[in-house]
């Protein structure tokens, strides 16, 4: 899995050079990033606002508050690509758009979750919504850094399974 | 596989088998150990338990078949996974590498759904041309091949936390047959395979080799007879056969994608119930301008997939469901035939478990927002549970030719499914008594979970008392080419409520008995 980029940077730098992009994150120029600086990622074929757009989107498409955005800032980072980027433009013009006309500037300056899922459900059916959607059922659940939030252990082979380490210690029944 | 086998593609004394799983792989074993010589052709690799992968998405990229198909009818699946329509595999073993492991025999009555279901308006219900008592010496050959547990005087495995929680609901409601399966995993050392270990991932391949697949067991078994050539990562292309209408050999694109051609005194067709019937229709011919096998139009219908589906009960506190075997825990006592419950044929229930990054593609395709995402946040707590049912065959239900071709311009198989209602009705009874079992528990939340692509396949090339009403007669011959034989489950009359592998393997061991002495005695 993608590593993000530490770039180091301190968060009075990051808030001296960035623009406020939403709720998650900051953009400034070709990258965006935690406020904290905790992590960035580079963008280099979409736009900042773009990405800080997909990464919203994607927190509510599949919102787990106990996940942290460096998760879902993994799983949209393939959309920075050449290959993606018309495609990702258009589609985040077309979110932006469906914002303006429910009364916000713009998808991310709608500072309800529930407002924001309601412009979502206008564009679900978009080939847009369903490849950014589809991409993070893998792309965020197949993350191994993610499994333990939701407490799952993945493999046991290498430790002998379970038959000695509480197969059937359920223990409240 | 220091004696395996070598043969001429010009020997035309051999048997070609077309696939290696839990049909073909026995089959092959069983005629090789009767001195018949075999050749095997598998368009998968070789993948031995050390080569398994305990992760989900990355064992299904090592092992299942992905190769084109295509879907249509009203079932979600052909919506949500138009181009997957089974989670089934592709490699040297089959799905008996991907099989849960459990091992049920028919019931009695089932045998025979057309005479004790009666009229069902919309389903071709056919009685089996055999019964249990015919198919109870083979069913005890099977159980001791795959080291049964509950019969044979093996015991039992031990129950995990999800059986746990399954069997405390279940006997809550007054359920009585309730127990962890006769499962082909040992709970004891057995045939030269260790004890299962509780590790889990049984759907990505048995790690310790505890869980019987033909992979490690038959395979390597018939090899060593030196009467068994497997090839591996030969996909078959279509039949051939003389102006006399039998069969003579098997075209197919070997592992550098060449067309060769190997002859054959007889071919024998095990490449489960989509591929089966994709060879057979792809080797039509001036004589069988239908498809092979195929004068009765019998071929590629009366698709079945079991009536399925999961519930998924949420908890208050953890169960880790994924710890240990993961079907080893049954419910018989809906598996009976009354129609009281408002409709035919039975269903059972067994324990099921999915891991994280599965759960999160199959729990409900295409959900998204919190009433999706606060299950999956509760995975910890969450227990399971998967239905298997009799489904009816449909005439409708069926696998044709697709428009779309494979790597090698073969057109491949589309499957059509639409569900019965009474197959409809059968899961919204298992639904609620699913949902009912996790409440008896204290579930604070339980989710009816849609059928996922399916792993049990049957019909499509069925066995038939009338060559009109099916494609092969009771011992898997086909009714219009006498050296032809069909060794998958997609010679199913009917489907019955239990899991398919223990009958498949019956039926290919009690094959082998007839092939061998139809060969000994000249008939074929």
């Amino acid at each position: 899995m993608s590593q993000l980029s530490k770039q180091g940077l301190t968060r009075r730098a990051l808030l001296s050079r960035a623009v406020a992009a939403g709720a998650l994150a900051v953009a400034g120029a070709g990258f965006i990033a935690a406020p904290d600086a905790a992590w960035a990622v580079e963008v280099t074929h979409v736009s900042e606002h773009e990405m800080a757009t997909l990464l919203q989107m994607a927190r509510d498409i599949y919102p787990h508050d106990k996940v942290g955005d460096r998760f879902y800032a993994i799983a949209v980072k393939g959309y920075d690509s050449e290959e993606q980027k018309a495609a990702v433009a258009e589609g985040i013009a077309a979110l932006d758009k469906a914002a303006k006309d429910a009364g916000f500037d713009t998808y991310l300056s709608a500072g309800w979750e529930d407002d924001r899922v309601a412009i979502l459900r206008g564009i679900q059916e978009t080939p847009f919504f369903q490849t950014v959607r589809g991409g993070l059922v893998t792309g965020l659940y197949n993350q191994k850094e993610v499994w333990p939030i939701f407490g799952y252990e993945g493999e046991s082979f290498s430790q002998g399974g379970y038959i000695n380490r509480g197969f059937d210690a359920i223990d409240w029944l | 596989m220091a004696n395996a086998a070598k043969f001429d593609l010009t020997d035309d004394s051999v048997v070609v088998i077309v696939g290696s799983g839990s049909g073909g792989g026995v089959l092959a074993n069983e005629l090789a150990q009767k001195g018949v010589k075999v050749v095997t052709l598998e368009a998968g690799g070789r993948y031995l338990p050390e080569d398994y992968v305990n992760d989900e998405w990355e064992s299904f990229g090592q092992l299942a078949w992905t190769d084109p198909r295509t879907t249509s009818g009203d079932w979600r699946v052909a919506k949500d996974f138009a181009g997957l329509p089974a989670w089934i595999v592709k490699a040297v073993g089959g799905t008996s590498i991907h099989w849960a492991g459990a091992s049920l025999r028919f019931q009695e009555h089932e045998w025979k759904a057309k005479t004790n279901y009666g009229a069902v308006e919309g389903a071709n219900l056919l009685d089996w041309p055999i019964d249990g008592a015919e198919m109870a010496q083979w069913y005890d050959k099977a159980e001791a091949k795959l080291g049964v547990t509950g019969v044979g005087g093996r015991p039992r495995l031990p129950g995990n936390s999800n059986y746990k929680v399954f069997e405390k609901g279940a006997k809550a409601l007054g359920y009585k047959e309730v127990h962890t399966g006769n499962m082909a995993i040992n709970s004891v050392e057995y045939d030269e395979r260790m004890s299962c270990q509780q590790t889990g991932f049984c759907f990505q391949g048995c790690k310790w080799g505890a869980k019987w697949s033909a992979a490690y067991t038959d395979i390597p078994r018939g090899e060593a007879t030196g009467n068994l050539e497997v090839r591996d990562h030969c996909h078959a292309a279509r039949i051939l056969h003389d102006d006399k209408g039998k069969v003579t050999g098997v075209e197919y694109f070997d592992k550098d994608g060449n067309l060769q051609m190997q002859k054959a005194r007889l071919v024998c067709v095990a490449g489960n119930s989509f591929e089966s019937p994709r060879l057979l229709l792809n080797s039509h011919s001036s004589m069988f301008p239908k498809g092979l096998a195929n004068n009765s139009d019998q071929v590629g219908r009366n698709y079945m997939r079991h009536t399925t589906g999961s519930v998924y009960g949420v908890f208050e506190k953890p169960v880790h469901m994924w710890r240990g075997t993961t079907m080893a825990g049954i419910i018989r006592d809906e598996a009976r035939h009354d129609p009281s419950r408002g409709f035919v044929g039975g269903y059972e229930l067994e324990t099921l478990s999915l891991g994280l990054p599965f759960m999160a593609a199959f729990l409900d395709p295409g959900a998204w927002g919190r009433e999706f995402t606060t299950a999956l946040d509760s995975y910890e707590n969450m227990a399971g549970m998967w239905i298997v049912g009799e489904d009816m065959p449909q005439a409708d239900n069926r696998v044709t030719l697709s428009e779309t071709e494979d790597q090698f311009g073969l057109k491949v198989a589309n499957v059509n499914f639409s569900d019965h209602p009474n197959d409809i009705a059968m899961r919204n009874h298992a639904y609620a008594v699913g949902q009912a079992i996790y409440k008896e528990v204290g579930a604070t939340r339980t989710m009816p979970t849609s059928p996922y692509p399916s792993t049990h396949n049957l019909g499509t090339n069925r066995m038939s008392e009338k060559p009109e009403d099916g494609v092969v007669n009771k011992h898997g011959q086909s009714h219009d080419v006498a050296n032809l034989f069909v060794s998958d489950g997609s010679q199913f009359t009917s489907g019955a409520a239990e899991n398919p592998t223990l009958t498949i393997v019956a039926l290919a061991i009690r094959q082998a008995d007839h092939i061998a002495s139809e060969m000994a005695a000249g008939n074929v």
